[in-house]
């Protein structure tokens, strides 16, 4: 086989476009189709149905476990309860799974594409739910070429059918998220749901039934970045599902290579039968070495396996093995193979380091806080006794389900300065108190006024905030403008 | 035209339409299907469309289509709406007096966050957007009042506003002394020394205190007080404060005494709903400045 062959290159003149070749990927069993049918389940299961997971946080708070509650601003995920400027945590998740998917493919290349992924995870059922009706993929293969029937109308109907119900299905666990799950489906069912609900499961319908039922594995092929990323990624230790053609080449029958082996001349393993090729999901043939095409699902693992099983040859003529060990098959070295490689400690060392760091600041959340913002227009106002008067809006928060009273405070100005605020009762010249009801914020106008006297243009300031049952604290600096020295 | 259309172009096969340019010449493809069906179907579309809503102006009139859709309805449906998912406390509001409004922590919010609102849209224009105003436009953070700063005052003056045509609008305009006559005109610059002295300003130059105080108590205290601490009975602004509504030297007194001042403010009742009469009341009392 020729280096142009392999790469399937067409050469210089032929268009740069090609018809795609339609998939029939054959049902196929062994490990790692057991694998990928827990997986399925188990992630499947987790999206359609954590929504309606219950979590009791309190009288104040929904109790649904994960809520991403926009109304009010909130996002819950179990014990851990997140406003909108603590989106970072957000951010930092988004690092973890990145970092995770890099982890991943140093120790066994693209399991995330394999198994994980939510494109392969959904074209996998759709093409198990073909397969159920259509029959495997000769019936199937047969059938397409053949005119239409009444037989096979229905068919077709009923497999799309089927497909937009998932896919229905699908969109409509994606709004539970969004809504008190139980609330929501039966405002669903009754036509009661707000018309966002109905748009976004119409949405989500849709691209799942196009990206799981028509276009499968040109997603991964096409649209996808990370076969992109992840070939530069890549090294020469990382396990891949890998053709060993050290062990299968020259290919030729059964029959003839157990005459070649008799008569001591080179016989490989692989006899041609292309199981591996009919039962990949994305059509490609792995003994072409490793492509942008395979998402290493290993089902061509399964498929070899079971073949060698009857042809009384050991397994593992396709199976997750290094390029290295390739390499040094070919100068008939032992294997060996490094989990433990600069990249991946450093990728495990990061993500433990950012995942203590999270649950640090996750466990440290204060649950009070203060923000303050001076007026800008007017910086500062002169009163008719003399005394000058800054105003400022001051925000009280509140982060747990109680309601709490707190004491603010004013520090940093001279004698005789005065704090106010429009529905708080005063407590002193310089604090006063306020209630902030559960889970919430209170804006408050306040006013700082200083007596008449020289003072600097800009004085820095601070508010302090004291829950007064437990002494938390939250601090917030500013500054008193005033006209200065001018008469 | 037909012999040109039967050009065929040797490497596609295709037929040309004749149209050349520096010897490219065009292949006559036909428009992808889906386009035209797309074409076809925005045509349809535009049909219906015409029929089922407003769409032909007619000399007086317009079609109103099959639907009898009309946005100015669409916008008082959304209206109505926002007045049934502001419930209970817009109610309250439009018919609270300002002092229950204050006193109750929630309403005042909404009083603070819809005031806000409303004065930005109807004040900002003169007051500023902070409130802080301008020569002429008073600023409503500090606690000088022309017209007087507790809730009754601010509410009056925001709903009649100041010397307009309506008969409830406060009256009260200052004189132009210079200008009728009423103060000699060598006289008036003795009057503002005197007026500036009232807030403990110096005045450079050679004026006559006595004399400039004693034309204040025979022209001006009637309104302003003797001491000039003002009334806001007729808008006579306190002169002791040293806050000035049109400027304090010398120049802009003496053009205030000569030509009398007389601002004016339109009144608000008519135009805004009693709510958000009582909104701005709240907002501007609470600015900083409002009395007991």
């Amino acid at each position: 086989m020729s280096a142009a062959e392999r790469l399937d290159d067409p050469g210089d003149d032929a268009p740069l476009y090609a018809a795609r070749k339609r998939v029939y990927p054959q049902a196929v069993s062994g490990r790692f189709r057991a694998i990928k049918w827990a997986v399925l389940g188990v992630t499947l299961g987790i999206y359609y149905f954590l929504p309606f997971l219950r979590w009791y946080r309190g009288p104040n708070a929904p109790d649904q476990a994960v809520l991403i509650d926009f109304p009010s601003r909130r996002f819950y995920f179990f014990f851990i309860e997140i406003w909108p400027q603590e989106f970072y945590y957000v951010t930092g998740l988004l690092v973890l799974a990145a970092l995770t998917l890099f982890l991943m493919n140093a120790v066994a290349g693209r399991v995330w594409c394999g198994y994980l992924c939510p494109q392969t995870v959904w074209t996998d059922l759709f093409y198990a739910v073909e397969r159920l009706v259509e029959g495997d993929r000769r019936e199937r293969m047969k059938k397409d070429g053949e005119p239409w029937s009444v037989e096979r109308v229905a068919q077709k109907i009923l497999k799309h059918s089927l497909w937009l119900m998932i896919a229905w299905w699908t969109g409509g666990a994606w709004v539970l998220y969004f809504s008190d799950a139980p609330t929501l489906v039966r405002e669903l069912a009754t036509f009661q749901a707000p018309v966002v609900a109905y748009v976004w499961i119409g949405i989500l319908t849709f691209t799942t039934y196009v990206f799981a039922g028509r276009m499968r594995e040109q997603v991964c092929i096409y649209m996808c970045p990370w076969p992109r990323i992840q070939a530069a990624l890549t090294d020469e230790h990382a396990l891949n599902v890998m053709y060993r053609y050290d062990r299968g080449e020259p290919r030729m029958s059964a029959k003839k290579a157990e005459q070649a082996r008799a008569a001591g001349a080179e016989a490989g393993d692989c006899v041609d039968c292309n199981q591996c090729v009919a039962v990949c999901p994305t059509g490609v043939d792995i003994r072409h070495g490793a492509q942008l095409g395979c998402i290493q699902c290993g089902l061509c693992i399964d498929a070899c396996d079971n073949v060698m099983a009857k042809i009384g040859r050991p397994a593992g003529l396709i199976g997750y093995d290094t390029d290295a060990n390739a390499e040094r098959r070919k100068q008939l070295l032992e294997p060996v193979y490094r989990v433990l490689r600069p990249r991946t400690v450093l990728y495990a060392g990061l993500i433990v380091a950012i995942g203590v760091f999270m649950l640090a600041a996750l466990l440290g959340r204060a649950s009070l806080g203060v923000t303050a913002l001076h007026d800008r227009n007017p910086l500062f106002v002169r009163l008719a006794d003399g005394s000058v008067r800054n105003a400022y809006t001051v925000r009280l928060i509140n982060k747990t389900l109680e309601e709490r009273v707190y004491r603010l405070e004013l520090a940093g100005l001279p004698e005789g300065a005065r704090l106010e605020a429009v529905g708080t009762h005063p407590s002193g010249d310089r604090t006063l108190i306020a209630e902030v009801g559960p889970d919430r914020t209170r804006e408050l106008r306040v006013l700082v006024t200083l007596p008449k006297g020289t003072l600097e243009p800009s004085v820095p300031l601070s508010f302090r905030l004291v829950d007064i049952a437990t002494g938390a604290q939250a601090s917030v600096g500013d500054f008193f403008k005033s006209p200065g020295s001018a008469p | 035209m037909a012999a040109e259309h039967d050009t065929v172009d040797e490497v596609t096969g295709k037929t040309t339409t004749g149209h050349v340019w520096d010897g490219i010449s065009e292949l006559n493809n036909p428009l992808p299907r889906w386009w035209l069906m797309v074409f076809y179907a925005t045509i349809v579309w535009g049909l219906a469309y015409v029929v089922a809503y407003p769409a032909i102006p007619l000399a007086t009139t317009f079609t109103k289509g099959l639907l009898g859709y009309s946005s100015r309805e669409s916008v008082e449906a959304e209206l109505e709406g926002l007045k049934a998912l502001r419930g209970e406390s817009m109610v309250r509001l439009a018919s609270a007096e300002p002092e229950a409004i204050l006193a109750d922590p929630k309403l005042l919010g909404v009083a603070q966050a819809l005031g806000k609102a409303a004065f930005g849209t109807n004040c900002a224009p003169c007051h500023g957007q902070g409130a802080q105003g301008a020569r002429s436009y008073p600023n409503l953070n500090d606690d000088q009042w022309l017209w007087g700063g507790t809730l009754a005052d601010i509410k009056l003056t925001i709903a009649h506003g100041i010397r307009n045509e309506n008969p409830q609008s406060r009256v009260g305009p200052m004189p132009a002394f210079g200008r009728d006559g009423l103060i000699p005109k060598a006289d008036i610059p003795h009057v503002a020394a005197h007026v500036r002295s009232l807030s403990g300003k110096k005045t450079d130059g050679a004026y006559d205190l006595a004399k400039g105080g004693k034309l204040f108590a025979e022209n001006c205290a009637a309104c302003h007080g003797d001491a000039g601490k003002g009334n806001p009975e007729v808008g006579a602004p306190n002169l002791t404060a040293d806050i000035w509504l049109y400027g304090g030297d010398m120049t802009a007194l003496v053009e205030t005494i000569v030509n009398g001042r007389a601002g004016v403010m339109p009144g608000w009742a008519d135009r805004l709903d009693p709510a958000a009469v009582n909104a701005l009341t709240v907002y501007v009392h609470t600015l900083g400045g409002g009395r007991k």
